[in-house]
């Protein structure tokens, strides 16, 4: 996926992306007050396809799971990050938002560059100056709930649910 | 080598064996807690996964906590919903409006016992790790995977320890040694681990101010949080459970991560300033700050201990005029103790306002909603920028005892200068 880059900095947490003052909204509401307290521009400007990079602990805060679904729910394309939140981690992979731990990635990018995202290989690459970076790779087990769509596609294609070899 | 808590709380069945940090594993969970928000996201997805039948309602505790009581009449329908759907699916541990907040009413009703697991729509479920529960948060999608399934996929995590010697001075407590961890040692030393808080100064600290480490152990990044399973954790589970139940101490040759020692003498009150938990000074930095409002409650300071340590600095004062006060108590339980040992009396007669018990304030959900550029000093967990309000309000977070203390000046104040 490519997409135009908008650089936030470490710890964008719950809170800040999706506004407790929109607490119990539709998620479409919620899509359209991300990153409110922080960069009130950014939802006027931001188009779909576009990816958030960030530094660390991208999603601390809450369970919320309104956050990553917010994001998924505005459009846009993946969020990079130096590191993440455990819980905003795990509600990412559980409904399907690309959510990319690319150590370094905060120094690959400026704001406003092309960014593509191969998935399948690993590889987060700045087509503004040609750099590229590998992103952390999921544990399979992990990889495949991810790659069904999230844990309802899970469960829907196989009810006896979740197993990892020990 | 022996086990972390982390590693003998995520050990499989019997025979299979410790794994390791870094692995994954999938676990059956003891208990699943899903409050009032929590539930009408997990509603959603059970409906989206044609699930209509639940693993196991037993397992499942339902308190209404977040929005207590409704204050709009979408949420007051909401709830409605809510009560329907614990009906239809045969979940008996159902706590109503103002019994409490979640992760107080967990423990109080003896909801789990050493050596479960625990999860919940809720960041702070890390709060049962000071009673041996690997406690930890999930999203609605996740948590609607367990009530369907009753099992949950887990990252083994590494696990740094905290050695805290020596004893908390007068006014200070667990609060002050979170937020002194928060600025030392950085919101993400938790980051994907478990943290353990051992050592003379938590074996000697109230139960309840344990839990303030392990509740706040998620501001730190920490998927669990653990305290010692001592006497004073067993005689509390023995009288609300039932059950034999493992004691999942750490072992001696436990692999840590890091180990950091604390010494309790040296620490002073802690105050962290707007917008991040780990912007943390002591609190002579800060003294004189005018403040609009000052909340002692939540999950982490709501608790019969954080009120009572603020009534011994309130005791026989009264609250700056142009200051409003607030008190929420963490259950209806922790308010009756109040009542009956005169915690609330002096809390009253100083000049707070005891609200019913509700996450209320700390989510910006009522009960102390703040106003455009508004200032609050709050004995609570998270000081992100618009949490309690207006996106211009500045929250500080402190200790009870540095609440109280600024309370009676209506500045932030030393507790250990009224």
């Amino acid at each position: 996926m490519r997409g135009t880059v908008w650089v936030f900095g470490d710890e964008i947490n719950t809170d800040v992306i999706t506004p407790s003052d929109y607490f119990g909204e539709p998620i479409e509401v919620m899509a359209e007050h991300i990153f409110e307290p922080e960069r009130p521009e950014f939802v006027e400007a931001f188009e779909a396809g576009d990816v958030v990079v960030a530094g660390h602990h991208f999603g601390s805060g809450s369970s919320r799971e309104s956050a990553p679904a917010a994001i998924q729910e505005a459009g846009l394309g993946a969020v990079v990050a130096e590191s993440f939140s455990r819980i905003f981690y795990r509600n990412a992979i559980a409904i399907g938002l690309p959510a990319v731990t690319c150590p370094g990635v905060t120094d690959l990018f400026d704001e406003g560059d092309e960014a593509e995202i191969d998935l399948d290989a690993g590889v987060v690459r700045n087509r503004t100056t040609g750099e590229g970076l590998a992103a952390e790779p999921l544990p399979e087990a992990i990889q495949d709930i991810f790659d069904r769509g999230g844990l309802i596609e899970l469960y829907r294609n196989d009810p006896e649910g979740l197993r990892i070899e020990e | 080598m022996g086990s972390t808590m982390a590693e003998k709380l995520l050990s499989g069945p019997s025979g299979s064996g410790t794994p390791s940090p870094g692995d994954h594993v999938v676990r059956e969970v003891d208990v699943l807690m899903m409050h009032d928000l929590g539930t009408r996201g997990v509603m959603e997805r059970l409906e989206e996964m044609g699930v209509e039948e639940l693993y196991d309602p037993d397992r499942i505790v339902c308190p209404l906590d977040h929005v207590a009581p409704s204050h709009t009449v979408d949420d007051a329908n909401a709830k409605t919903r809510i009560r329907e759907f614990v009906d239809e699916m045969g979940i008996e541990s159902f706590y109503e409006v103002g019994t409490g907040i979640a992760h107080q009413v967990l423990y109080e009703q003896g909801h789990y016992k050493p050596g479960d697991l625990l999860v919940g729509t809720d960041s702070h479920t890390t709060t049962a790790g000071a009673f041996g529960v690997g406690g930890t948060g999930m999203g609605h999608t996740d948590a609607a995977y367990v009530a369907a399934t009753g099992h949950s996929w887990f990252r083994v995590p590494e696990t740094v320890r905290f050695e805290v010697s020596g004893t908390f001075g007068e006014r200070v407590s667990t609060k002050d040694l979170l937020l002194h961890i928060a600025a030392e040692y950085g919101t993400d030393v938790g980051q994907y681990r478990a943290l353990e808080y051992f050592g003379e100064a938590i074996e000697d600290a109230a139960l309840e101010d344990r839990v303030t480490l392990s509740n706040m152990s998620i501001e730190l990044g920490a998927k669990f949080g653990f305290t010692p399973v001592d006497d004073v954790v067993t005689d509390f589970v023995d009288e609300r459970v039932d059950e034999d139940y493992p004691i999942p101490n750490p072992d001696e040759d436990a692999d840590y991560r890091a180990v950091h020692e604390v010494d309790a003498d040296e620490l002073r009150p802690k105050v962290a300033v707007p917008h991040k938990v780990g912007n943390v000074v002591d609190v002579d930095d800060v003294v004189g700050t005018e403040l609009d409002q000052v909340f002692i409650g939540s999950c982490t300071n709501g608790k019969f201990e954080d009120l009572k340590a603020a009534a011994a600095v309130l005791e026989g004062g009264s609250v700056d005029p142009r200051t409003r006060v607030i008190v929420t108590p963490a259950s209806r339980d922790v308010y009756r103790r109040a009542l009956e040992t005169g915690v609330a009396e002096t809390l009253t007669a100083a000049g707070a306002t005891i609200t019913n018990s509700t996450c209320g304030a700390c989510i910006g959900m009522g009960m102390g909603v703040l106003g455009e550029g508004e200032v609050c000093l709050a004995a609570m967990n998270r000081n992100f920028q618009g949490r309690m309000g207006a996106d211009s309000s500045e929250i500080y977070l402190s200790s009870p005892e540095t609440a109280a203390a600024s309370a009676l000046t209506g500045h932030i104040t030393d507790p250990g200068e009224v």
